[in-house]
């Protein structure tokens, strides 16, 4: 074990992942010894934001199929969380697999009919059935409306209190491992297979036999209840939700993050999902040097930014890394 | 009954300025296999040079008409600079690179024009009310886009159905590979059409100023719209994307219009009058749900 550790070491990647790993465990104590408390909620966003983009990368990168309403289970997991809070249900024990379990519903019941379609079809049915909860979201007037809803964060008594910014930033990291094993065993299990088989071609999977469309369908829906899991964590990180947490942009943005990072790879999507705060907490500051005010208009270089990786960057940072041993 | 034929006709209106976005996309959908989610800051950047136009030329009209060639002017770079390198890319590219875009457009108007928003008047010879019906006022300026917005509509159907430039539209349509072998000068082609769409779009940009307002992102919601039309009417049909622009129009408005009377009857006045948009902006998605059940390729879509 601890060889085979050594031995990953010496390539790239396993040098990239291993340290990556240990800024992610050192984080809370370098922001309390440096008292900077934003860099913690900074990561702590990273962190939910990676579990969204590994879970989109599942159907995304492994089944090959644009979603572009990932960002509809922020809302639906962040929803539930802040409907049950406000109706007196405070305990995370009933709060989470409520909402986890809308999430896998809402996935199944777009995924049967969006999955029916093909190409630009399905881009734009899965962007528009987001956008039907965004407005559904919008006009819930006893829950805030447009302006979203302040909400009490969920309870676990006895175990831990998501009140204190550094235990919620460990139980989003322990999520996102638990996320990351159960992607790792996803694709490398046999319905993985099947599913980036589907990828490549679709035909000959289905004259081998295989139900595609339910392969896809399950796949959808394990994909949305990991989505639903990390619009949990993200109503908890502010105590709020509101129609924004689901704006299509979101959507777009998680899309950036698993293109970014590299399609169909374990950690690509955690790597874009740094690299996308990165460059934004960075882009300020250094267009601000340029010209003092400038920094507010970060994404007019942003934006060209994702032209060119779209056009130039196949495979994004995870092929920086060198090529996958396995 | 007036009420409901005015709104009918608001329906109308809404559709019509629709369809103008819908029939550009649909056009780059069918013809260059392009998923441009930029189409809407296209509308967008049409709205912001009329608005700057028409400060210059102290004119709505001459605002609007240079406003024209300007769009098609920004379409034809867009098209050169970014969207020929995309043509032969996967999906997912064109949707990351023209997500892209539309940051950078978003982000160019709040650095160029501000962060607020800007106002087009209605133009003088436009404020007044036409009588459509004896006794039944309806402001002229929405008339007048209706009747612009069908000019443009049998505008294009000619086009599309009785010229060469048309033909080859058709012919790209159907087989994009086989009009290029054929010695079609498909590149020059592609740009037109783009450059057209970019018109369609900014023209409806502008004529909907009026009513809404100038605004960062005015492009994007109305996109999902657009995008939802050319679903149900079927993606490359000109006739599809009519089709369904008129009847997402009327869904929309006359929904607007009645829901919330329909609603006050069981619950409250204020719940009732935040619910209403919601419903019927859902209504629109279950609609479009239902036609996919029905025809996975929309209504007039080819069948694969």
């Amino acid at each position: 074990m601890m060889g085979s550790l050594l031995a990953s070491l010496r390539t790239p990647r396993g040098f990239v992942t291993v340290m990556l790993l240990l800024v992610f465990v050192v984080l809370p104590a370098l922001t309390e010894a440096f008292d900077e408390r934003y860099l913690l909620s900074v990561g702590t966003r990273i962190v939910i934001w990676s579990i969204a983009a590994v879970s989109l990368n599942m159907i995304l990168g492994y089944g090959g199929l644009v979603s572009f309403g990932h960002a509809v289970f922020f809302g639906i997991g962040g929803y539930a969380v802040g409907i049950l809070s406000a109706s007196g249900v405070q305990s995370g024990w009933l709060q989470w697999p409520v909402a986890i379990a809308a999430s896998a519903l809402w996935a199944a019941i777009v995924g049967a009919l969006s999955l029916r379609t093909r190409g630009v079809y399905f881009i734009m049915i899965t962007l528009a059935f987001a956008q039907l909860v965004y407005y559904v979201s919008a006009g819930l007037a006893a829950y805030g409306g447009d302006d979203g809803l302040n909400i009490s964060r969920s309870r676990f008594p006895d175990l831990i209190d998501l009140r204190d910014k550094a235990s919620f930033y460990w139980l989003c990291l322990f999520l996102l491992c638990a996320t990351l094993w159960f992607c790792s065993r996803f694709a490398n299990s046999r319905f993985g297979a099947v599913l980036r088989g589907t990828k490549s071609n679709e035909l000959r999977m289905t004259a081998l036999g295989f139900p595609v469309f339910r392969y896809r369908l399950v796949g959808f829906v394990i994909a949305g209840a990991f989505g639903g899991l990390a619009g949990v964590l993200l109503a908890n990180e502010g105590a709020y939700i509101s129609p924004a947490m689901m704006s299509w942009v979101k959507s777009g943005d998680l899309i950036v993050m698993v293109v970014l990072g590299g399609m169909g790879t374990l950690f690509g999507p955690i790597y874009g999902a740094i690299a996308f705060f990165a460059l934004e907490e960075s882009l300020k500051p250094l267009m601000d040097l340029g010209h003092k005010g400038w920094g507010e208009y970060w994404q007019i270089v942003f934006g060209p930014m994702l032209v060119l990786v779209a056009l130039y960057a196949k495979g994004g940072i995870d092929s920086l890394l060198g090529r996958h041993h396995d | 009954m007036d009420y409901l034929l005015i709104q009918m006709l608001n329906g109308v209106q809404l559709g019509l300025l629709m369809f103008l976005l819908a029939a550009g996309l649909t056009l780059t959908f069918g013809i260059m296999d392009l998923v441009n989610l930029a189409h809407g800051s296209l509308y967008m950047m049409g709205a912001y040079l009329a608005w700057t136009l028409i400060g210059w030329t102290d004119s709505f009209v001459w605002g609007a008409l240079l406003a024209l060639p300007a769009t098609f002017l920004l379409g034809v770079i867009v098209e050169a600079v970014v969207m020929r390198r995309l043509y032969a890319r996967d999906h997912l590219d064109q949707v990351l690179a023209t997500f892209g875009l539309i940051l950078f457009f978003n982000e160019l108007v709040r650095a160029v024009w501000g962060p607020a928003g800007k106002s087009i008047a209605v133009p003088l010879f436009l404020s007044h009310t036409v009588e459509i019906l004896p006794g039944v006022p309806y402001p002229a300026y929405r008339f007048a886009i209706i009747v612009v917005g069908a000019l443009v509509a049998l505008f294009l159907a000619w086009l599309v159905a009785r010229t060469r430039l048309g033909m080859l539209i058709r012919a790209g349509a159907s087989n994009r590979r086989m009009i290029a072998a054929l010695g079609v000068n498909i590149e020059l082609l592609f740009s037109l059409v783009f450059g057209l769409g970019a018109v369609f779009a900014g023209l409806a940009g502008l004529m909907a100023a009026p009513i809404s307002s100038v605004k960062i992102g005015m492009g994007d919601d109305i996109l999902i719209l657009a995008f939802v039309i050319i679903v149900i009417g079927g993606i490359g049909s000109i006739k599809g994307a009519f089709v369904a622009a008129m009847v997402v129009g009327q869904i929309d408005i006359v929904g607007r219009a009645f829901l919330p009377d329909l609603l006050k009857t069981f619950m409250s006045t204020a719940t009732a009058s935040s619910a209403a948009p919601a419903i019927s902006q859902v209504l629109v998605y279950i609609v479009m749900a239902g036609v996919l059940v029905w025809r996975p390729t929309g209504l007039f879509g080819q069948r694969t």
